[in-house]
């Protein structure tokens, strides 16, 4: 009898399952998707003996419940939270063994947005276009957990090579992302570029996995009218009609029409995506 | 061209008309299918430029691709994807209005040209198709639906494209076909692609 699975008893504000995403795609309209913290998604992953790139549980600020039917090793990292086993506080960033029926309770973010919660052998839902990610743009892949649905679980690693004191990121109280210029910067005048290399911004509360939304000064456009929609990349600041970045997370779409004041530096976004609403957050030109 | 570095490892080349990005494209295609290119994640066409994602070097990429010679598209070369379509949809009075033609010449006039999957985007395989002489082309619908049936066959602009699955969408709707655009499980995914060319059939008329 097979019962590696896990049932949700509590599915929080948003949590999907994430992995490395679909690249390779984006010509067909797919969104690459994938973990938006990819450093947090891998190292709950190395310590319960999985691969990288083995499928995790995303949190969103309130965290989730899940019940496995049998005994699973299972860590949970990212954004700070309690983490308890039927009720017993247990640690946080590292390798926990979680009985057969007992409940593992990831709860509110500390700090940060997203916890990962990793479980031996990985979520092992059906991949499409060879990933396990839930796609929220466009709807691919799993859907995001709902209370009572049941996950299946892969068989554990043979060798489950157990490591101490993983190196975990602080969560900072303020967010500074590299960006090169372009590829529209010459759609903005020259005191929009001052403007959003020099001025605060804060993480806006409508932000999802699709985009860090802010708030902050306007950026004022040097020209009018509309760019025929083009190629978007991860990372990208889009500037919509309002004049407030848009900073693309792994969920943007693959094509967009309003235009690229500049790029993140792909090595900061995941920073970006552990900003909680109201965050400060600098654009610093990186070179 | 216009090469437009992207970030530190993507680059966006820009174009001067859909013609040339088509041919631009389809050069990618060749020379990454030949061995060519160097590694690129992603290659993403759209209305007038084409995004290489995923280039360890941009620059030197940008400063190869300047010197390509580029043969212009061949209108008879690629594949072809035939598209069965019942010409039965809501919009297809008011299409027929624009056009000048009477609703039952509608499918006569649209299945007359050949297409070409121009880009993709929206919606998983949702291709943007052009090949409709530019006297055909109708604004969007002022309301957009909130349902549009998966398979509509649906105009705007100078484009054609029909609808993968139900959605929102605001194009005129003029007919419905039984092929299947979108299926993760199948290989490839999705039936129109970027560079393919496409027929429309009438059928059951």
């Amino acid at each position: 009898m097979t019962d590696r699975a896990l049932a949700v008893v509590r599915a929080g504000a948003l949590t999907t399952m994430q992995d490395r995403g679909r690249p390779g795609y984006a010509h067909l309209g797919v969104p690459r998707s994938g973990a938006l913290d990819p450093y947090a998604a891998a190292l709950v992953n190395r310590l319960v003996g999985n691969d990288a790139g083995a499928a995790v549980l995303e949190t969103t600020l309130t965290g989730c419940a899940v019940r496995p039917r049998c005994g699973v090793t299972v860590a949970v990292g990212g954004a700070p939270c309690p983490v308890t086993v039927d009720g017993r506080p247990v640690a946080w960033g590292a390798a926990v063994r979680v009985g057969p029926g007992a409940v593992l309770e990831v709860g509110a973010a500390v700090r940060g947005v997203r916890s990962y919660v990793a479980f031996a052998g990985g979520v092992a839902v059906g991949p499409v276009l060879g990933s396990r990610s839930t796609d929220l743009l466009s709807g691919l892949g799993p859907a995001p957990l709902a209370d009572g649905a049941v996950l299946p679980l892969g068989a554990p690693p043979a060798d489950a090579a157990h490591y101490e004191g993983v190196p975990w990121r602080g969560v900072p109280r303020e967010v500074v992302l590299g960006v090169r210029l372009g590829p529209r910067d010459d759609w903005f005048t020259d005191g929009a570029l001052r403007t959003l290399t020099t001025c605060a911004y804060r993480v806006s509360a409508a932000s999802n996995r699709v985009g860090l939304r802010t708030e902050g000064p306007p950026l004022e456009r040097a020209r009018t009218g509309e760019l025929p929609s083009e190629g978007m990349v991860l990372g990208a600041v889009q500037v919509p009609p309002d004049g407030r970045p848009v900073v693309f997370l792994a969920d943007h779409p693959t094509t967009g029409g309003y235009p690229v004041v500049a790029v993140v530096r792909e090595a900061d976004l995941a920073a970006a995506a552990q900003a909680a609403p109201g965050t400060r957050v600098r654009f610093v030109r990186a070179r | 061209m216009r090469a437009l570095e992207v970030g530190e490892r993507a680059l966006l080349l820009e174009f001067d008309g859909g013609e040339e990005t088509r041919a631009f494209h389809a050069e990618l295609l060749r020379r990454r299918a030949a061995g060519l290119l160097p590694a690129v994640r992603e290659v993403v066409p759209a209305a007038r430029t084409v995004l290489l994602d995923g280039v360890a070097d941009p620059g030197r990429l940008a400063a190869e691709a300047a010197g390509w010679e580029v043969p212009p598209l061949d209108a008879r070369t690629g594949p072809v994807v035939e598209v069965p379509v019942r010409y039965d949809g809501p919009d297809l009075a008011e299409v027929a209005a624009l056009w000048g033609v009477a609703p039952a010449e509608v499918g006569r006039v649209h299945t007359a040209v050949e297409y070409r999957v121009a880009f993709c985007g929206f919606a998983p395989g949702f291709g943007y198709l052009t090949g409709l002489p530019e006297r055909y082309g109708v604004p969007r619908r002022t309301t957009p639906r909130t349902a549009v049936p998966a398979g509509s066959v649906a105009l705007a602009g100078p484009y054609t494209g029909v609808y993968p699955r139900s959605s929102p969408g605001g194009w005129q709707l003029v007919g419905t076909t039984r092929a299947v655009l979108w299926d993760p499980a199948r290989e490839p995914a999705a039936l129109l692609s970027p560079g393919l060319r496409v027929r429309f059939v009438e059928e059951g008329a």
